[in-house]
């Protein structure tokens, strides 16, 4: 079919068939999905040679592997992030990254990962080998194994360059005991680092029109080595961990509040804030404790342990800024206020979904 | 480390700072109240006041007697259905583009609205200029680009600009809906109602950077109603509020301009010539308040041929204020949002009712993410509480 075509179009196309063979395209055509020779180019090209492992080279139709009695966590999530690459990360970073803090969240170290690709006609391969190198470098930091996979090709028009899912399994650790039924009057609240830079960041690369100068980077970053610190030192005075993704920080916190039937009382100017990010946000009419994270923790600790925990955080690169903003208090009104700047009164809500770009 | 220990230390004492000046106003704030002996209502004319007064908790550190009534200010809330009808309904024809910024969206008429337009296939981009509605039509020459041009005079210029560019580059597939609005009409028309009872007025700063401090001049010697122009930061809009309650307790209607770094008292000449070029005074029907005379404006004759009503034909129909909505009395200052029966219960920023809950700076949308829970804890007794 595709010797038919050359032959149609003539001298100047036949060219291109005696350029080296991963010359041979330059973009993704619908037939790098069709199952042939083409998708196992694909795969010995561009995935294996990046992710591959034991696992993963069998190439069949599942993985099969030995797991240790214990409880396991198991997630999935798809990507469908535009731009495809932004300032510190791609989405490649993050289908890896979103999926391992998933895991980690729930006390679970991470093992393997399983990579489903939606690629759109058109998309040009050296993009995909970005993302895939990309992907490498996070599997890598994370510690986990792409174990399976799948590829599929859709017509230009039917997805925005690449969609991304991943599912994760874990192993969870015996010491945790994370749970939202433990949090109890008192408990303290940790956020590891500053808040909304990945949103700001991917909106401000996405939306050139708005002609803003930003050094934002997304924060997008495996957690499970800052939550196996965390947990290393504080063992069962951990009660409830989650990473401030969609909804920002405003919906962890809520949500917190909401689902224990008790008052949260956080203090406004202890949320740690880059000054770029809060300009950022206020250009663009937002509110940065709504703004999404990618590698963002939010823990819920004992008192006693407080210190402790600020500790080990800090100690861990991806916690440098760890700050407690806020404790849970005895009234049993489901609310959560924020003490401001000026010190003035406001409750935080879960944001409702803006009109916003698609940032995960 | 010792850099970002250093930031911190820097950061505390701001903070401190800025509380301890909040709470010596504060104080300022309920001495007056004392001294007057009455409740005092002051209206900030603008949404985004509404919104930093609410975020920041102003709200919290007033006194119970001082309360602060939102006004018009916000341009969506402002906007008659007739006109949101119109551009839906412009939306709906096929292959026309429509661009916008992104608070119309939500916005419903009569006939739904443009986010369920689009839903249904209607072509509707988010913009956040108005170059890049130009830039729409610029690419798509073979279609026609309507921009639905909303707001005070903050968002007039550059709609203005728009027109002026489209007509010297000949970009014949755009034109533009105009529902642009004047913020002093709607402020001495308020004063014309007997059942607004407020006591001075805490003046817009971005619209006072476009027309200056002066316009305000008559709402004070003809009405007798204090004037202040403030920033938008929580201390500026206390400050605001109490050199309101300042010249209200000893009896006086003057004008003040609390944010003369960026408001002058003739405003920016560019851009009141860049209004004056394209528009021209007109009357306007506004939600709430209906038709009032020199209160929006019309695009002048030379630019019909970029006048989107013009083009298509456009006749506005009537407005019909969806049942049980209390916009209308929370625009003008008579109600609460709280005390609205909807609010917070079939009226949210997912599915809004009314306008005021749509637009990000709608008072209701700002009551429901920052002083929702207020309601719970009002006394039951008013017939609209939340309870």
């Amino acid at each position: 079919m595709s010797a038919d075509r050359l032959r149609m179009a003539g001298p100047s196309s036949l060219r291109t068939e005696y350029a080296p063979p991963n010359r041979r395209h330059r973009r993704i055509v619908l037939a790098h999905g069709g199952g042939g020779q083409l998708t196992d180019e694909l795969v010995d090209e561009i995935v294996r040679p990046r992710l591959g492992n034991a696992l993963l080279d069998e190439l069949d139709d599942s993985a099969v592997f030995d797991v240790e009695p214990g409880r396991m966590a198991f997630t999935t999530d798809s990507y469908v992030v535009q731009p495809l690459e932004f300032p510190g990360g791609d989405i490649g970073r993050l289908a890896v990254c979103g999926t391992v803090n998933d895991m980690a969240v729930c006390g679970a170290e991470p093992l393997h990962l399983s990579v489903g690709l939606i690629l759109e006609e058109g998309l040009e391969l050296d993009v995909l080998r970005r993302v895939i190198d990309s992907m490498a470098t996070a599997v890598a930091e994370a510690g986990v194994t792409v174990v399976t996979g799948d590829t599929k090709v859709v017509a230009r028009g039917q997805a925005d360059g690449m969609y991304v899912n991943t599912a994760g399994l874990g192993r969870v650790r015996p010491d945790a005991r994370l749970a939202l039924a433990r949090v109890r009057q008192g408990d303290r609240v940790i956020v590891s680092r500053p808040i909304g830079d990945h949103g700001l960041a991917v909106m401000l690369q996405r939306e050139e029109a708005f002609g803003i100068e930003s050094r934002l980077a997304s924060d997008v970053a495996p957690l499970n080595g800052l939550v196996g610190a965390l947990l290393d030192a504080c063992g069962e005075d951990v009660v409830f961990l989650r990473d401030a993704t969609r909804g920002g920080l405003a919906g962890v916190l809520s949500d917190l509040s909401e689902r224990t039937r008790l008052h949260l009382a956080v203090d406004e100017t202890r949320i740690p804030l880059r000054r770029e990010t809060s300009y950022a946000a206020e250009m663009l009419g937002l509110d940065p404790l709504d703004v999404a994270n990618e590698g963002t923790l939010v823990a819920v600790v004992r008192p006693a342990v407080l210190d402790a925990a600020l500790d080990a955080l800090r100690a861990h690169p991806l916690g440098e800024h760890a700050a407690d903003v806020g404790a849970f208090g005895s009234d049993e009104d489901g609310l959560c206020e924020i003490v401001t700047e000026v010190g003035g009164r406001r409750v935080i809500q879960k944001p409702y979904g803006e009109e916003l770009p698609r940032i995960c | 480390m010792s850099g970002v220990r250093a930031n911190v230390a820097a950061r505390e004492a701001l903070v401190a700072r800025a509380r301890a000046r909040m709470a010596g106003l504060a104080g300022e704030l309920g001495a007056l109240a004392g001294r007057l002996g009455r409740p005092m209502a002051f209206m900030e004319v603008c949404g985004t006041h509404t919104v930093n007064a609410c975020r920041s908790g102003v709200h919290s550190l007033i006194p119970e007697s001082v309360s602060l009534v939102s006004g018009p200010g916000c341009p969506v809330c402002v906007t008659a259905q007739r006109y949101i009808d119109a551009l839906v309904g412009l939306g709906r024809r096929p292959g026309l583009i429509i661009t916008t910024y992104g608070d119309m969206l939500r916005v419903a008429g009569a006939g739904g609205s443009l986010e369920l337009a689009r839903s249904e296939g209607a072509d509707v981009r988010v913009v956040t200029s108005t170059r890049e509605a130009l830039e729409v039509a610029r690419r798509n020459p073979d279609r026609d680009v309507v921009f639905a041009a909303v707001g005070f005079e903050t968002t007039a210029p550059a709609t203005a600009s728009a027109v002026l560019t489209a007509d010297r580059e000949g970009v014949e597939n755009f034109s533009v809906l105009a529902a642009h609005k004047l913020v002093v009409p709607a402020m001495t028309t308020l004063l014309e109602n007997p059942d607004v009872r407020i006591d001075g007025f805490l003046c817009p700063g971005h619209v006072s950077v476009v027309i200056g401090s002066e316009v305000y001049r008559p709402v004070v010697e003809r009405y007798g109603k204090p004037c202040v122009v403030a920033g938008f930061e929580a201390v500026q809009i206390m400050e605001g509020i109490v050199h309101l309650a300042r010249q209200a307790v000893a009896g006086e209607a003057r004008l003040e301009n609390l944010y003369p770094e960026a408001v002058t008292p003739g405003g920016n000449p560019v851009a009141a010539r860049l209004i004056d070029e394209v528009f021209v005074p007109g009357a306007a029907a506004w939600r709430a308040l209906g038709e009032m005379p020199a209160s929006g404006l019309d695009l002048r004759k030379r630019y019909q041929h970029l006048d989107a009503f013009h083009r298509f034909g456009i006749q506005l129909g009537d407005d019909q204020e969806p049942p049980g909505c209390r916009c209308a009395e929370v625009i003008t200052g008579r109600c609460n949002p709280l005390d609205c029966m909807l609010f917070g219960r079939v009226c949210t920023p997912i599915y809004p009712v009314g306008p005021c809950m749509v637009s990000s700076e709608g008072s209701c949308q700002a009551y429901f993410r920052y002083r929702r829970h207020e309601g719970r804890r009002r006394a039951p007794s008013g017939a609209g509480s939340v309870t």
